[in-house]
């Protein structure tokens, strides 16, 4: 594997990552570890070619690298799009849940475990566990499951159980320490199918070598359709899965600017008394400290406690982040830049508009940062599209109605909602 | 505050070792309550200090968790409280890593455990740093005479107890079950199996993680333990007077009540025990 692991022993990326974790969950982590170099870094027993024919066959890889004609123009500059909105279930988690619900089988395990914030990580892994057979129960933030009622209802369909979490404020951040709860009172036949490049080793290495196919797709497709590698990419950051996948074989590419957009909410402050950032910038504003199993950036106060994070999109609304991508901030070898609430619905609805595509309200981030920064991003640049919006459409009728978004179409026939 | 060495704990019969979230539901409230847990025969006590992620707990210590928070709990607080606490057994901060971590000035847990030594703390637990990450908090115990204590879970195999008991001190805290805390009805089967695998390691072995009774006291002491860890059967008490807005002398007497029961329990247990064929293992 190439990047920027600098041990791939023990999954430290420069003082970042680790395992911090109950000593009850630590065999199980060995277990995972062991599997993980053996199945995923040496494809033993043709694990890499099955989990690529099923990413190919049920997943619908590869993605395309569509030039967006509209946006090329009014940017002035070759805008391209990583289609993983067309993955199969609307976004590019599917590559991980797949991948770790195959592993799970191979490792003989009999359940699934996961948590989700914006549901598509949860709709992933209930279709990944349907397709491969196994038994799932996710869980999902009381708050997240009021914002995202269609992927409920389709984790539901897939068969999987959803469990509520009323913790906290009851988004992503209470849900993965309900998930290691349940983890470790099940371990011995349960795997938990973390959500994106979180958590402790092997976890953030692994999800980030289900996710690099991201990367690379897309840097083969560039040099075909422009002729060379892009001068940028842009990727949304929570845990930054998306992120890590689209960034991942650019990594050695000195010429590639990566930049991971993160959900500036509705203010760049962190009120320590209330315990609350208005915002999920955990690359931008955070600190260095140990969470969910990990060492890594992460909104918290003076004293050490998570701060509440905020964002309109449930996917990016995580106090932490992924130890490498920290890492890769630290070096200089990724920019974190962040783009507002406002900001992200206006590209949310800029993008329906003008290309045909609904972009998940966690991948208009991305699009928001296109906007505001197109001119100093040089002349060709891929834009990871994380997920479709279909999952989002009641939460932007709700935010939409109650902020003056300059160029949403005519709500007024949606007062009583969808 | 105290500054008692944790063998002291173990020196004269079965240990009870009880539990209380550290301000919960307020600082003068839970001083009377930790000083009650004494009256009614801790011989050490575990003191949490909340952390707002706290994964390895259950809903009674999370919700006591959330009602220190609230109430304005600190690290530094923390550390006033043990120091005003009158209490003479040996104190215990049981916390979660990122609490370590941040104290003070510089990044590491030395400062933290500089200030712990200042107060009279005896150790640690931290249920989120497995052996693999306990070296700085390991050296830094080493530089003021700390203890910290390991957790030893049902699925701990030979390998992995060798790496615990090498960084640890003080006491193994075994953990009777898999899960996270919580009261239980009924002690696991898997606690006597635990303390039987555990007979060579030379440190005293406490037992923790659902019991909630003088009989499982007993039945765990019984089975051999050196000692019995209560946590959420005592948190159960300080939420049900919460609920009720009992004044803090009443649930202090609750709390002082099943202590008794408990320390009993365990002494109960000890003098139930087969005696060893070679002669008291003391
Ligand atoms: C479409 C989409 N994009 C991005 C994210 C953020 O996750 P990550 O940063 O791990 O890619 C999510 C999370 O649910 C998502 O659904």
């Amino acid at each position: 594997m190439t990047g920027s692991e600098s041990r791939s022993g023990d999954g430290s990326f420069g003082g970042y990552g680790g395992q911090y974790v109950p000593e009850a969950l630590m065999p199980a982590i060995e277990e995972l570890t062991d599997a993980y170099e053996r199945y995923v870094l040496g494809n033993e027993d043709g694990f890499l070619d099955e989990f690529r024919r099923r990413l190919r066959d049920f997943g619908g890889r590869p993605t395309p690298l569509q030039r967006a004609e509209r946006l090329s123009e009014r940017y002035d500059t070759e805008v391209y799009l990583k289609r993983e909105d067309l993955v199969h279930g609307g976004a590019h988690k599917l590559n991980n849940a797949l991948g770790q619900v195959l592993l799970a089988k191979y490792m003989g395990k009999e359940r699934i475990v996961a948590e989700t914030g914006a549901g598509q990580h949860g709709t992933a892994t209930a279709m990944a566990a349907a397709h491969l057979g196994m038994p799932c129960e996710v869980y999902m933030g009381e708050r997240d499951i009021n914002r995202q009622r269609p992927n409920v209802f389709r984790m539901k369909l897939n068969d999987a159980e959803v469990t509520p979490v009323t913790t906290g404020r009851g988004t992503l951040k209470e849900a993965i320490s309900e998930t290691m709860r349940d983890w470790a009172s099940n371990v011995e036949d349960t795997h938990y199918v973390i959500g994106s490049v979180v958590g402790p080793h092997p976890f953030p290495s692994m999800v980030r070598d289900f996710q690099a196919v991201i990367s690379e797709e897309a840097r083969a497709q560039v040099r075909e359709g422009a002729g060379g590698l892009p001068d940028a990419v842009l990727a949304c950051a929570g845990g930054g899965s998306n992120t890590m996948g689209a960034f991942h074989r650019f990594v050695g590419d000195d010429g590639v600017d990566m930049y991971a957009v993160e959900a500036g909410g509705s203010s760049l402050d962190v009120d320590e008394a209330a315990g609350v950032a208005p915002n999920s910038a955990s690359l931008s504003i955070g600190s260095e400290g140990v969470l969910h199993g990990a060492r890594t950036k992460l909104l918290q106060d003076r004293h050490g406690q998570i701060v509440e994070s905020h964002s309109i999109s449930s996917g990016l609304d995580y106090a932490g982040v992924g130890p490498e991508l920290a890492h890769l901030v630290d070096e200089g070898r990724v920019t974190p830049v962040s783009v507002d609430d406002d900001a992200a619905l206006e590209a949310f609805h800029r993008l329906s508009q003008e290309e045909g595509i609904i972009p998940a309200l966690e991948t208009a981030h991305a699009f928001g940062y296109l906007h505001e920064h197109h001119a100093d991003l040089g002349g060709v640049v891929i834009v990871n599209v994380s997920g479709r919006g279909d999952k989002d459409l009641e939460s932007v009728i709700e935010e939409t109605a109650e902020r003056d978004v300059p160029n949403a179409p005519d709500m007024s026939v949606f007062e009583g909602g969808l | 505050m105290s500054d008692g060495d944790l063998s002291s704990a173990f020196a004269d019969g079965p240990a009870f070792v009880p539990y209380l979230a550290v301000g919960d539901p307020d600082y003068e409230s839970s001083l009377t309550h930790v000083e009650a847990l004494e009256r009614g025969g801790a011989d050490a006590i575990e003191l949490g200090l909340p952390f707002s992620e706290p994964i390895a707990e259950g809903p009674t210590i999370q919700e006591a968790v959330v009602r220190s928070l609230e109430a304005g709990m600190t690290p530094d607080r923390f550390f006033e409280f043990v120091a005003d606490l009158d209490v003479d057994v040996p104190l215990v901060c049981m916390t979660y890593y990122n609490l370590v971590y941040q104290y003070g000035t510089e990044q590491g847990p030395r400062p933290f455990v500089e200030r712990a030594a200042e107060v009279g703390l005896s150790g640690f637990v931290v249920p989120d740093l497995p052996a693999e990450e306990a070296g700085p908090l390991r050296a830094a115990c080493d530089e003021f005479g700390l203890d910290l204590i390991a957790i030893v879970a049902p699925t701990t195999d030979e390998d992995r107890l060798e790496k615990l008991v090498s960084v640890s001190s003080g006491y193994l805290y075994v953990q009777a079950r898999l899960g996270v805390t919580g009261a239980q009805a009924s002690v696991s089967g898997q606690t006597a199996a635990s303390i039987d695998r555990l007979s060579d390691v030379d440190l005293p072995k406490a037992v923790g993680f659902g019991i909630s009774s003088g009989e499982q006291a007993a039945t765990v002491v019984e089975a051999g333990a050196d000692g019995v860890i209560v946590g959420s059967a005592l948190v159960d008490i300080v939420a049900e007077g919460v609920e009720n807005d009992d004044p803090t002398g009443a649930v202090a007497d609750r709390l002082e009540s099943l202590a008794a029961e408990l320390s009993a329990g365990a002494e109960r247990g000890f003098e139930q025990r087969a005696p060893e064929p070679e002669g008291e293992s003391e």
